[in-house]
């Protein structure tokens, strides 16, 4: 019962970080209509920012991560204006290639400036743990941290695209852009906000997942981004408490998969799960289906 | 006689095929072609099929697919266990015959393979579709991965996650296949390119071809004029599935292990950004773009470390310059005639 508990609590933690991704992703299919395969690297390239303020410039470690969501925000806003936006007429899958592309950049380009020895990243929020049921169960400040931030980005993103101007902006421009520019919004602008606060919420997931997991490497990135991916469709694409929902359940089944099915074949059943919701949900968990007009 | 404008455009097309492979392999015989490029043949002819299958898919029947590597991975690996078994169990000596047959014997299990995964598949739509493929190609890979077979005199054992059974292993878990004896050779590749073209060339001009591309075109109307979108969908899907079979069969018998962590996503993105970069639907661009981009990296080993972040960059600036508005607007002011840039694709 105990490992049970110690492993749903290791599910919510990792299913934690697939959200916090997944919600990256979801803000940026719903308004840009696009994949960004290039997320999962943005992760990578937060925690390496995080990483190296550590390890070189002795910051303290909670200092590193504004300066990693400062950096990735940055680099979000620079990848959609290079690469994304004059694309913006093209065909869907031009656009995909792009950022498929970009994707490989990151990769390479953190390969030559980092190589592919993995680094040992540090824990960010030091070595303490909660005690449960006299010791036999205890929960490391990382997955606190981790869920708590979750929650807080999740209430934060809702009130945001829900009540304030830029938000609703956000949602008039993924809902259609072209009226939504008649109306006065600056679409290219929103686009942009998009963009950075993907890529802000990408680094705070990096640091935590390699605060987690203590290795980083220039792929580390890749499996989580494809992961969060999976969780935001599975939750309903461009809804955001679907993402959350989408990112906890497979964060969960794969660790308990992985505890009582198969090692190996933890991955498969998170797939293997997705299959069967799209199956009976086509839009996902939480998706609206959108019907055809004829 | 007058020959019809696409009997031509497929006629050049073979033509290149075949000019191209005859001059690479006067290159070969004459000499004159360096080692690394010389091992880099048939995985072009590989490739080469494998765009051209996934072409099927995502140009000519309009589904993005991102697991085409699944049915890659497939191919080879029951392409090696026919070869071994043929040889072991049969005592067919002649590689040639064991080569075609593990071709023909790959191609059919990844033909089941996408039958079984296109129910499910082709019942959802657009970027749903293209995860649920995705999900596929990953499933497989795991699977793969627990897999052991071995053969035991003229017996094929298999078994699930347990290392242990007798005979001599085929097929080793992670390690993936082993052993296996090299029989793959250009010529061969050559021909599986010439089979691809000829079968999904007729298929484009066929009756069944124009339903397909009609679904694609506009689901509802083609619906309306009583045409089955899964039926014909699952045509497609499971003709892409039996040529990227064989065309992994003639990838895993290149070498003497393969192991399913090759046929990662990136192997099927690899694929898609051949068929994008070729012109999605055009079967022409498909194999000039895997053949260019699969020598691409060899070309620029003059770059070192640095080659694959040009790889990036060449794709990011490719798609930029093909696509982007601004510099199509541009083109078509300079050069008058040019068309503007296609609606959709």
């Amino acid at each position: 019962m105990v490992s049970f508990l110690r492993f749903l609590i290791n599910g919510i933690s990792l299913g934690s970080v697939y959200a916090i991704i997944a919600l990256g992703y979801t803000m940026v299919y719903g308004i840009a209509k696009m994949l960004n395969f290039a997320h999962g690297d943005v992760i990578m390239v937060g925690a390496y920012v995080s990483f190296c303020a550590i390890a070189y410039l002795h910051l303290p470690p909670l200092l590193s991560v504004p300066l990693a969501m400062i950096v990735c925000t940055v680099l979000g806003i620079v990848i959609e204006g290079l690469a994304y936006r004059p694309l913006r007429q093209a065909p869907k899958l031009a656009v995909l290639i792009t950022a498929i592309g970009v994707s490989y950049f990151l990769q390479n380009a953190a390969l030559l400036i980092w190589s592919s020895n993995p680094k040992v990243f540090p824990s960010i929020f030091g070595d303490s743990s909660m005690q449960l049921f006299g010791g036999a169960l205890s929960v490391t400040s990382e997955t606190i941290v981790t869920v708590c931030a979750n929650i807080i980005i999740m209430a934060a993103l809702t009130i945001f695209t829900g009540r304030t101007k830029m938000g609703k902006a956000m949602r008039a421009v993924s809902e259609d852009k072209g009226a939504a520019e008649l109306m006065g919004i600056n679409v290219n602008h929103t686009i942009s906000l998009t963009f950075a606060i993907g890529s802000a919420l990408a680094a705070v997931a990096g640091v935590l997942l390699c605060s987690t997991y203590h290795t980083l490497m220039p792929t580390t990135g890749s499996m989580p981004g494809i992961k969060a991916f999976t969780a935001a469709v599975f939750g309903g694409i461009g809804s955001i408490p679907g993402a959350m929902i989408g990112g906890l359940l497979l964060g969960i089944i794969e660790i308990l998969g992985k505890a009582y099915i198969s090692t190996e074949l933890g991955d498969a059943l998170v797939f293997a799960v997705l299959i069967i919701v799209l199956l009976f949900k086509p839009a996902g968990l939480l998706g609206k289906a959108v019907h055809e007009k004829v | 006689m007058k020959l019809k404008k696409n009997t031509l455009h497929n006629l050049v097309t073979y033509a290149i095929v075949i000019l191209s492979f005859a001059v690479c392999q006067g290159l070969i015989s004459s000499g004159n072609m360096t080692r690394a490029l010389r091992g880099q043949m048939i995985p072009i002819c590989v490739y080469i099929v494998m765009a051209i299958s996934l072409n099927l898919v995502v140009g000519v029947s309009g589904e993005l697919s991102l697991g085409h590597a699944g049915f890659m991975s497939i191919g080879a690996f029951s392409g090696a266990i026919a070869s071994a078994w043929l040889l072991g169990a049969l005592q067919m000596e002649n590689p040639l015959l064991r080569l075609v047959l593990a071709m023909l014997i790959g191609g059919v299990m990844a033909g089941i393979a996408g039958f079984l995964i296109g129910i499910p598949v082709l019942r959802l739509r657009g970027d749903y579709l293209a995860i649920v493929t995705l999900a596929f190609g990953e499933i497989i890979r795991n699977i793969l991965n627990c897999l052991y077979f071995s053969l035991d005199g003229a017996r094929l054992h298999v078994s699930f996650n347990n290392p242990n059974i007798p005979g001599k292993i085929l097929v080793n878990g992670p390690a993936g296949a082993t052993g296996i004896v090299k029989i793959a050779s250009f010529p061969v590749g050559f021909a599986l390119i010439l089979f691809a073209l000829v079968v999904v060339l007729n298929l484009i001009d066929s009756r069944t071809g124009r339903a397909i591309m009609a679904t694609r075109d506009n689901r509802i109307a083609a619906e309306s004029m009583g045409i089955s979108v899964t039926r014909y969908k699952m045509i497609a899907f499971v003709i892409a599935a039996v040529l990227a079979g064989m065309a992994g069969a003639l990838y895993g018998l290149n070498f003497s292990t393969v192991a399913a962590s090759k046929f990662k996503f990136d192997t099927s993105i690899l694929v898609l950004v051949f068929v994008v970069l070729g012109g999605i639907g055009n079967i022409r661009g498909s194999i000039l773009a895997a053949a260019l981009l699969t020598i691409l990296p060899e070309l620029l080993r003059a770059f070192s470390d640095y080659r694959m972040l040009v790889y990036a960059i060449v794709l990011i600036l490719v798609m930029l310059a093909t696509n982007s508005t601004r510099l199509t607007g541009l083109l078509s002011r300079i050069i008058p005639g040019r068309k503007e840039g296609s609606e959709n694709a």
